[in-house]
């Protein structure tokens, strides 16, 4: 019998949501690490049972958890993510040099085909991997030492490296992410880097058009189309259809194009999903309505979603790694809230209900499609 | 013995209750307590100092026999009340935040 695992990180601990096939009845596991952050979990592609987390906390930094039974235990693995060498300087809010300092793990990206390696993208950003189920981590610095490092910036969240993609057809591709620099692609398993940002172009830097310095708030790929990628920037949702040699908007008919989330049906690569946001100082849907909007035509032309979402006085807001989507014959499709919702279509977007209303601020959701 | 306290969220990461007790060699001192709480409890390693610069975490302090030690030396003599086991060397969770 197939099902989903839902794995839902919080302000407050992780949670684990399961369901069989119909996605009707859930069991809810958790808080895991209560009082902790939970930035990130995910499961890893080769092996179901091995989940990485990134748990983090003012008080105490950060702590990798690793699972190896789908979630029921875990264990803290490695934590100390160094630089390579001296880390250098990026921007600060105010245009000054800022030393480079490791905070937090945003993202956790589990390799496709080994369980036991697995990259994480971390603030300050930087790209660090793990061959050992994550007891130790190098960092790739070719990212960060790419020449344009110091006229990086944080956007308000912080300098993150928030957003990991792996080729499915080529293992030295990747694509990566980072609020305030943009969007980078290393073609030869990370050593060496090449921003990615022709066709951006954002009011809110000196030279709207620059080749770094995009707060891209996050990039989704379909699987069988690596070449095509879908991002939702700061405000416009772009697409490339050349690995990200050039983006086009594709906001069209969006009431509002500013948002973080984007993601694609597991079955059909020019149906994508966003969650417009009323704009980047007014975080939450646009009329107090919670409306996810989707594209079967790879953007230009949307549809709102509304069936079985609040219509009226909601303002939550829907972080960037906050959607996901399973795998079983009828898509579906999950968001959380920065009100605690964790929400699920079955049917790829045409109806919702919430699986949980009341969990602390969502930060992360990412499902497994179990056999 | 030296008696250590941690904050509950390092009591449920190393998943010791109440006290640790732990024996070190040479001089008591921060770093002597420390180093010998992090090879007990390896998982603890990064969240009390960072990993590099082996600096206290901002958000914690050190207190003892009813004085903040945080500002002390990582090498300087704890009191001898910590020392000799009669006090313990509490850490401790600034209050802030949600």
């Amino acid at each position: 019998m197939s099902g989903v695992r839902v794995l839902v990180g919080t302000r407050k601990g992780a949670f684990v949501l399961t369901a069989d096939g119909k996605r009707e009845k859930w069991d809810v596991s958790g808080p895991h690490f209560a009082g902790w952050e939970l930035y990130h979990i995910k499961g890893s592609p080769a092996d179901q049972n091995r989940l990485y987390a990134s748990q983090t906390s003012g008080w105490f930094g950060q702590l990798i958890q690793r699972s190896d039974d789908g979630g029921k235990t875990w264990a803290p693995v490695g934590n100390k993510f160094v630089y390579d060498g001296v880390p250098g300087k990026h921007q600060w809010y105010d245009g000054t040099a800022h030393p480079w300092e490791f905070k937090r793990v945003w993202h956790l990206e589990p390799s496709l085909n080994d369980p036991d390696t697995v990259y994480a993208g971390v603030e300050d950003a930087a790209l660090f991997r793990s061959t050992d189920g994550g007891q130790n981590w190098e960092e790739l610095s070719g990212l960060r030492k790419h020449g344009s490092g110091p006229n990086w910036q944080p956007g308000a969240g912080g300098m993150c490296l928030h957003t990991i993609i792996l080729d499915p057809t080529d293992k030295n591709r990747m694509f990566i992410a980072i609020s305030a620099a943009g969007a980078f692609r290393t073609d030869d398993g990370g050593n060496t880097w090449q921003p990615i940002n022709r066709g951006l172009k954002s009011q809110y830097i000196p030279n709207p058009e620059a080749k770094v310095g995009h707060c891209v708030h996050h990039i989704a790929m379909h699987k069988s189309r690596p070449n095509v990628l879908y991002m939702q920037k700061h405000w416009d949702v772009m697409r490339s259809d050349n690995a990200g040699d050039l983006w086009q908007e594709v906001s069209g008919n969006l009431p509002t194009d500013f948002g973080f989330a984007i993601d694609v049906h597991a079955h059909d690569p020019e149906t994508i999903y966003v969650v417009p946001i009323k704009s980047d100082s007014e975080h939450f849907p646009l009329d107090g309505k919670l409306r996810v909007y989707r594209s079967k035509t790879g953007g230009n032309e949307w549809e709102a979603l509304t069936k079985g979402l609040p219509q009226s006085d909601c303002y939550v807001n829907v972080l960037r790694d906050a959607m996901s989507v399973d795998s079983l014959d009828s898509c579906g499709v999950y968001f959380g809230t920065t009100g605690g919702q964790v929400y699920v279509s079955p049917d790829a977007g045409d109806s919702w209900t919430p699986i949980v209303r009341d969990l602390p601020a969502v930060l992360s959701v990412e499902v497994q499609t179990l056999s | 013995m030296i008696r250590v306290v941690l904050p509950a969220h390092l009591r449920t990461l190393s998943a010791c209750q109440g006290e640790v007790q732990l024996e070190v060699k040479g001089a008591v001192t921060q770093k002597s307590v420390l180093d010998a709480l992090e090879e007990r409890f390896p998982m603890l390693r990064g969240t009390i100092r960072e990993h590099v610069t082996q600096q206290r975490r901002p958000f914690l302090r050190f207190f003892a026999c009813e004085e903040d030690l945080s500002h002390e030396s990582p090498d300087a003599p704890l009191p001898e009340a910590v020392a000799s086991g009669k006090e313990p060397l509490l850490i401790i969770g600034a209050i802030a935040g949600g």
